[in-house]
C-alpha cells in the first residue's frame, strides 16, 4: 500500500508491503540512512526515530503504522542550517565514537529535553536506557545531553 | 620518568600532541551522513541471506534448495557443492587452519553456514533461505573442551587427514624446571581455578559486505566491515585466486569493531563469489543473531593458576595450565608463533624469576573465533588470572592486597625488564599509578568503612587490579598474521599550498584516527591539524598495513606517521636552506618553521617550503614533498595502570552495585587526552559488562544461549558505573613520540578489579572465587555456601 508520512517536515510517500518495517522504509524507500539497524529485536535502540515527537524503535513499527504521521530522523535535527544544541553538545563533549548509536541517542536526548529542560544525571541515564552504546561507556553521552540542556536554557534566558 | 601531565608544545591552532582537539569525523555522524556498509546501495544490487544449521554436530545427508529457487525474486541459491567447483568450499583462517565456507560434509556448530540465497530484495532472500530443506544424521555434540579431549570423543575435524583427536595445539612458555624448583621452596602455594567465559564483542553494527565484481574488467570492489582491509585483500587473493591488483577493499565507516571485524567470514566469501558468477553487486548484512552465533567469539579459557609465595610475602614463581575452547575451526587472529596469543604476559606487573605456562586448545561444536575482543591476543585472560591470584595470595598471607602488590612490583629502575616468559617491558612506574589510584579512591578510609560495615551486616568490597598490558605488535620477526609481518605504514603528501593528506594502513572503527593522527603530523611539521586530511580504509589508496586491532594503531601506524613526518622535515630543510641561501647546518627548526641560527627573523615556514617543493627546488633535490614509511617496531609497548573498584553487595539477594570505579592509566604520551579518556570509558564499560552480565554459553545439545540481546546482556547507561579517571605518563622509550596505545587497557585491566571487589566483600566468609559473569544468583549461592 501507499504509505504517506511527513519526514523532517517534508511530505513523502512510497509503496510498502504490509510487513515492511519502518526502519527499512526510512532507510530504503526514503533513502535516509542516518537511522541504523543493530538488532531487529527492539533491544539496542539504534533504529530510534521520533514518531509524532515520541521516540520509537523503528524496527518494531511497521511502515504502514506510520501512515499519516510525522517522523523526525537525525537528518532533521539541524535547524535553519545550524546544528542543534544536542548535536553541538555531542561534538563538544566527545559523546560519540563509532557514530552508530549516535543518531538514536541524540533523538532520545532531544525528546527528553522537550519534557524535562533540566534533567539530572539519573534522568538522562534512565531516558537512554533503551539505547545501547559499545564505545563510550555512556559517560560522555550523559554529559552531552546535560550540556545540551544547559545550552538550550541559556538560549531561552538570553 | 613519570609525570602527571605534560603541557602541549604547540598552540591550540596548530593542535599537536596533548590537545583535546574536537573530532573531525563527528561532522558526518552528527548529521546522519556517515557511510556504513549497509548504507551503500549500488545499481542492480542483489541481497543475500544465509541458511544456517540448527544443529551443533550432524552429518549432512541431503540439501534440497528447490523450494527456495522457486520463490519469485530469487536469482540463485549457492551451496557448498557449487562453491567446491570453484575450489571455494573451504577457506584458510587467520590462524592457518581451514574453515568451511558452506558446509558440504557435516555441520560442526549451531549457526554454521550451509547455503545462501541471492534475491532481488532482502526480505525475499530471507524467506527463501528459510525454505531450504536439509536432512541431517545426528552426531554427538561436544560443548566443552574437557569432553573434547577425552579419548573416546568423536573427531570433530574429520575433514583433516592428520587429525586423530580434537586437540588443536599444545603450547608452552617459560622454564618448567626453574618454576618447579621455586615451588619446592614456597611458604605457601595459592591456587585458583577459573573459567573466563565465552563472550562476544558485538559491535552495534553487525558484519557485512557489498561485493561488486565487474564482469567486464574482472575488478572486484568489496565494501566490507573490515578492521584490516589490506590483510583481507591478500587473504581474498589467496582464497579466491583473484589477482590481487583486481581486488579493492573499501572499509567505509565502521560501527565498532572490538576484534569482531578482524576475521574473514564465510558470508564475505559467498557474496563475492555470487557477485563474480552473477555479474551484479551483492549485499550481505548479518542479523544480530547471526552475529552472535557465528562470528568471532572471545575468551572461553579454563585456567588453573598457582602462585608460590615466601613467608615475607614475595612471589617466587607462577605456574599456569589451561585448556582453551576454540570452537569448530581454529580461527583466532594471532601471530603464528604464539598459539595462545600473548597469554604469557600472565606474569603481570610483578618481579619474580620463574614462570611456566602450558596450554592446550581443543575443537568443540561451537562457533569459531577466539578473537582478541578489545584485547591484544589473549592478554585479557592473562591479566585477569594474575590479578585474581595476587588478590587471593594477599588474603592467604593476611596482607593488604595493595601492600602485597607494592611489595612485588617491578621497580621503575628495573626497566627495560625481561620477564620469565620472554617479554621485554619497555617502561613503567607501577607504584606511582597505584599510589594515585589509592589517593583518588581514599583507600584507607574505605578499608576502615569495610570493617565497620561488616559489623553491621553490610558487605562492602574493594577490588584492585594493577595490570600490565602488551600491545602494538610487531616486531615482524616475532609477530605476523599468516606470515605477513606486523609492521604498519603511513604515506604523507604535503600539497603546494601547505595542506596535507595522510594515508594509513590501519582502519579506525571509532577511535578517532582522522583527528589524532593529524595531531602527530602537526606536532612534527607544524602544519595545523585542521589542514591535514587523514585517509584510511581503501586498499587502492592507502599503503599496505596490517590493520587496527590489538591496540596497535598508535604504537605502529602512529610511529610510522611520526617517522614519515620527520623524513619530510629533513627534505624540507634542504629546500629551506636553498630558500634562505644558508647552509643546512646553520638552520634550526622550531614548530612550523626553519630559521637561521642566531637570526630568528631570517626564516621560512613549512608552507613556504611546501610551495617551493613544487616550484623552486634546489639542484639535485627531487620535486615534491611526499613520502611513505613502513614502521616495524623494535618492541611491543607496555601500557599499565591501577584500577580500584568499590562495591556494595546485598547479602539478601547477591546483587552488587559499583559505588566507585577509579582508573589510573599510563599509556605513555597522550596524543589527544579527550580521545584517550573516551577510549578508557568504553573499555571500563566493557570490562564491567564481562564481569557482570555478558555471557555466551551452550546447552548440552550445543544450542547457543546468548543468541540475541535479550539473552546476551549488554549493560545500558542505567547499570553502567560512573568512572573516575586519573593518569600518569611514562613514555615508551622506543616509540618516536613516546606513546603506547590505549584502546584496550581498560577492558584488559578492569574485569579483575570488579571481580576482586565482589570477592573482597565476601573474603571474610572464605569465598575466593566466583566465575564471571558475577550474576546475582551466583553471588548469592557463594554467600549461602559460605555460611
Amino acid at each position: 500500500m501507499k504509505v504517506e508520512v511527513t519526514v523532517n517536515g517534508e511530505a513523502r510517500s512510497a509503496e510498502a508491503e504490509p510487513r515492511v518495517l519502518l526502519v527499512d522504509f526510512i532507510r530504503g524507500s526514503l533513502g535516509l540512512t542516518g537511522t541504523h539497524v543493530g538488532c531487529d529485536t527492539t533491544s539496542c535502540g539504534v533504529c530510534t526515530v521520533l514518531l509524532d515527537g515520541t521516540p520509537v524503535k523503528s524496527c518494531t513499527v511497521f511502515a504502514v503504522q506510520a501512515h499519516g504521521r510525522s517522523i523526525t530522523t537525525v537528518e532533521g535535527l539541524k535547524q535553519n542550517g545550524e546544528l542543534s544544541a544536542m548535536q553541538k553538545a555531542f561534538h563538544e563533549e566527545h559523546g560519540l565514537q563509532c557514530g552508530f548509536c549516535t543518531p538514536a541517542m541524540m533523538l532520545v536526548g532531544t525528546a527528553l529535553l522537550e519534557e524535562n529542560a533540566n534533567p539530572s544525571e539519573d534522568d538522562v541515564r534512565w531516558a537512554i536506557s533503551g539505547n545501547l552504546c559499545r564505545c563510550t561507556g555512556y559517560m560522555n553521552i550523559v554529559k552531552a545531553i546535560q550540556a545540551a540542556a544547559a545550552m538550550q536554557n541559556e538560549e531561552v534566558s538570553a | 620518568m613519570t609525570t602527571v601531565h605534560e603541557s602541549p608544545k604547540t598552540t591550540p591552532e596548530v593542535g599537536g600532541l596533548g590537545h583535546s582537539r574536537r573530532r573531525v569525523e563527528d561532522a558526518r555522524f552528527l548529521e546522519g551522513r556517515g557511510n556504513y556498509v549497509d548504507d551503500i546501495t549500488l545499481p542492480g544490487m542483489l541481497h543475500m541471506a544465509i541458511h544456517r544449521s540448527p544443529l551443533a554436530h550432524a552429518r549432512i545427508v541431503s540439501i534440497d534448495t528447490s523450494e527456495a529457487e522457486a520463490v519469485e525474486g530469487v536469482v540463485a541459491v549457492v551451496t557448498g557443492e557449487l562453491l567446491a567447483n570453484y575450489n571455494l568450499a573451504w577457506m584458510p583462517t587467520l590462524s592457518g587452519d581451514t574453515q568451511a565456507v558452506l558446509a558440504t560434509d557435516k555441520v560442526r556448530f549451531q549457526g554454521q553456514e550451509i547455503a545462501a540465497v541471492i534475491a532481488t530484495d532482502r526480505y525475499i532472500a530471507q524467506d527463501a533461505a528459510d525454505l531450504i530443506q536439509v536432512e541431517y544424521e545426528d552426531l554427538e555434540p561436544i560443548v566443552n573442551p574437557q569432553r573434547s579431549l577425552e579419548e573416546d570423543a568423536p573427531i570433530i575435524r574429520d575433514d583433516k587427514e592428520d587429525q586423530s583427536s580434537n586437540l588443536v595445539y599444545e603450547w608452552e612458555s617459560g622454564d618448567k624446571e626453574a618454576t618447579e624448583a621455586a615451588f619446592a621452596k614456597a611458604h605457601k602455594v595459592v591456587s585458583l581455578d577459573t573459567h573466563y567465559p565465552r563472550s562476544h564483542p558485538s559491535p552495534l553494527e553487525t558484519c557485512g559486505i557489498v561485493a561488486d565484481v565487474n564482469s567486464a574488467t574482472g575488478q572486484a570492489t568489496l565494501y566490507m566491515t573490515s578492521q584490516a582491509p589490506h590483510a583481507h585483500r591478500t587473504v581474498f587473493a589467496l582464497v579466491a585466486g583473484l589477482p590481487e591488483q583486481n581486488i579493492r577493499i573499501i572499509s567505509p565507516d565502521i560501527g565498532g569493531g572490538f576484534g569482531n571485524k578482524v576475521p574473514v567470514y564465510p558470508g564475505y566469501v559467498v557474496a563475492t563469489a555470487a557477485s563474480l558468477v552473477i555479474g551484479k553487486p551483492v549485499k550481505w548484512m548479518e542479523t544480530r543473531t547471526e552475529n552472535l552465533i557465528s562470528t568471532g567469539f572471545a575468551r572461553d579459557y579454563y585456567m588453573h593458576g598457582e602462585l608460590a609465595v615466601s613467608e615475607e610475602g614475595k612471589i617466587l614463581a607462577l605456574k599456569v595450565d589451561m585448556v582453551s575452547d576454540q570452537g569448530a575451526f581454529f580461527s583466532d587472529a594471532q601471530p603464528t608463533k604464539f598459539q595462545a596469543g600473548l597469554f604469557h604476559i600472565v606474569t603481570g606487573s610483578y618481579d619474580y624469576p620463574a614462570a611456566y605456562v602450558s596450554t592446550k586448545g581443543a575443537y568443540t561444536n561451537k562457533a569459531p573465533g577466539g578473537v582478541a575482543y578489545r584485547c591484544s591476543f589473549r592478554v585479557t585472560e592473562a591479566s585477569y588470572l594474575i590479578e585474581r591470584l595476587v588478590q587471593n595470595a594477599a588474603y592467604e598471607l593476611g596482607m593488604d592486597p595493595a601492600e602485597f602488590r607494592s611489595k612485588n612490583f617491578i621497580q621503575k629502575e628495573q626497566f627495560p625488564y625481561l620477564t620469565p616468559t620472554g617479554f621485554v617491558y619497555d617502561s613503567g612506574d607501577y607504584e606511582a599509578a597505584l599510589r594515585l589510584a589509592k589517593e583518588m579512591v581514599g583507600y584507607d578510609e574505605i578499608q576502615r568503612e569495610k570493617e565497620e560495615a561488616r559489623k553491621e551486616g553490610r558487605l562492602v568490597g574493594i577490588g584492585l587490579a594493577s595490570f600490565t598490558e602488551v600491545v602494538g605488535a610487531g616486531h615482524g620477526d616475532d609477530y605476523d598474521i599468516l606470515g605477513l609481518r606486523m609492521f604498519d605504514s603511513a604515506e604523507l603528501r604535503v600539497h603546494p599550498t601547505g595542506k596535507a593528506i595522510l594515508k594509513l594502513g590501519v582502519r579506525s572503527q571509532g577511535q578517532g584516527h582522522e583527528t589524532t593522527f593529524a595531531q602527530i603530523v602537526a606536532e612534527e611539521l607544524g602544519i595545523p591539524a585542521s589542514d591535514i586530511k587523514v585517509v584510511e580504509g581503501d586498499t587502492d589508496n592507502t599503503p599496505y598495513g596490517l590493520g587496527t586491532y590489538a591496540s596497535r594503531s598508535t604504537p605502529v601506524a602512529g610511529a610510522a606517521t611520526a617517522m614519515i613526518s620527520r623524513n619530510l622535515r629533513e627534505k624540507a630543510k634542504k629546500i629551506a636552506a636553498h630558500l634562505l641561501e644558508a647552509s643546512e647546518d646553520d638552520l634550526e627548526w622550531e614548530v612550523g618553521k626553519f630559521h637561521v641560527k642566531g637570526d630568528p627573523d631570517s626564516s621560512v615556514t613549512i608552507q613556504d617550503v611546501a610551495f617551493a617543493a613544487y616550484t623552486n627546488v634546489p639542484e639535485g633535490v627531487e620535486a615534491g614533498l611526499e613520502g611513505v614509511h613502513y614502521y616495524d617496531p623494535p618492541n611491543m609497548t607496555y601500557p599499565f595502570g591501577t584500577y580500584i573498584v568499590v562495591v556494595d553487595v546485598d547479602p539478601a539477594t547477591g546483587q552488587w552495585k559499583v559505588r566507585r570505579m577509579v582508573a589510573v592509566d599510563d599509556c605513555g604520551v597522550r596524543i589527544n587526552p579527550m580521545v584517550v579518556d573516551g577510549q578508557i570509558h568504553g573499555g571500563l564499560a566493557e570490562g564491567y559488562a564481562m564481569s557482570s552480565m555478558q555471557y555466551i554459553t551452550f546447552d548440552e545439545s550445543g544450542n547457543c544461549i546468548g543468541s540475541n540481546f535479550m539473552d546476551y546482556l549488554i549493560p545500558t547507561a542505567w547499570e553502567t558505573p560512573r568512572f573516575e579517571l586519573g593518569e600518569t605518563v611514562t613514555p615508551s622509550p622506543h616509540h618516536p613520540i613516546g606513546a603506547k596505545g590505549v584502546g584496550e587497557s581498560a577492558t584488559v585491566g578492569s574485569p579483575a578489579a570488579y571481580v576482586n571487589a565482589v570477592i573482597d566483600a565476601l573474603e571474610h566468609l572464605g569465598v575466593r572465587n566466583i566465575d564471571m559473569p558475577l550474576t546475582a544468583d551466583k553471588v548469592w549461592d557463594a554467600i549461602q555456601g559460605a555460611q
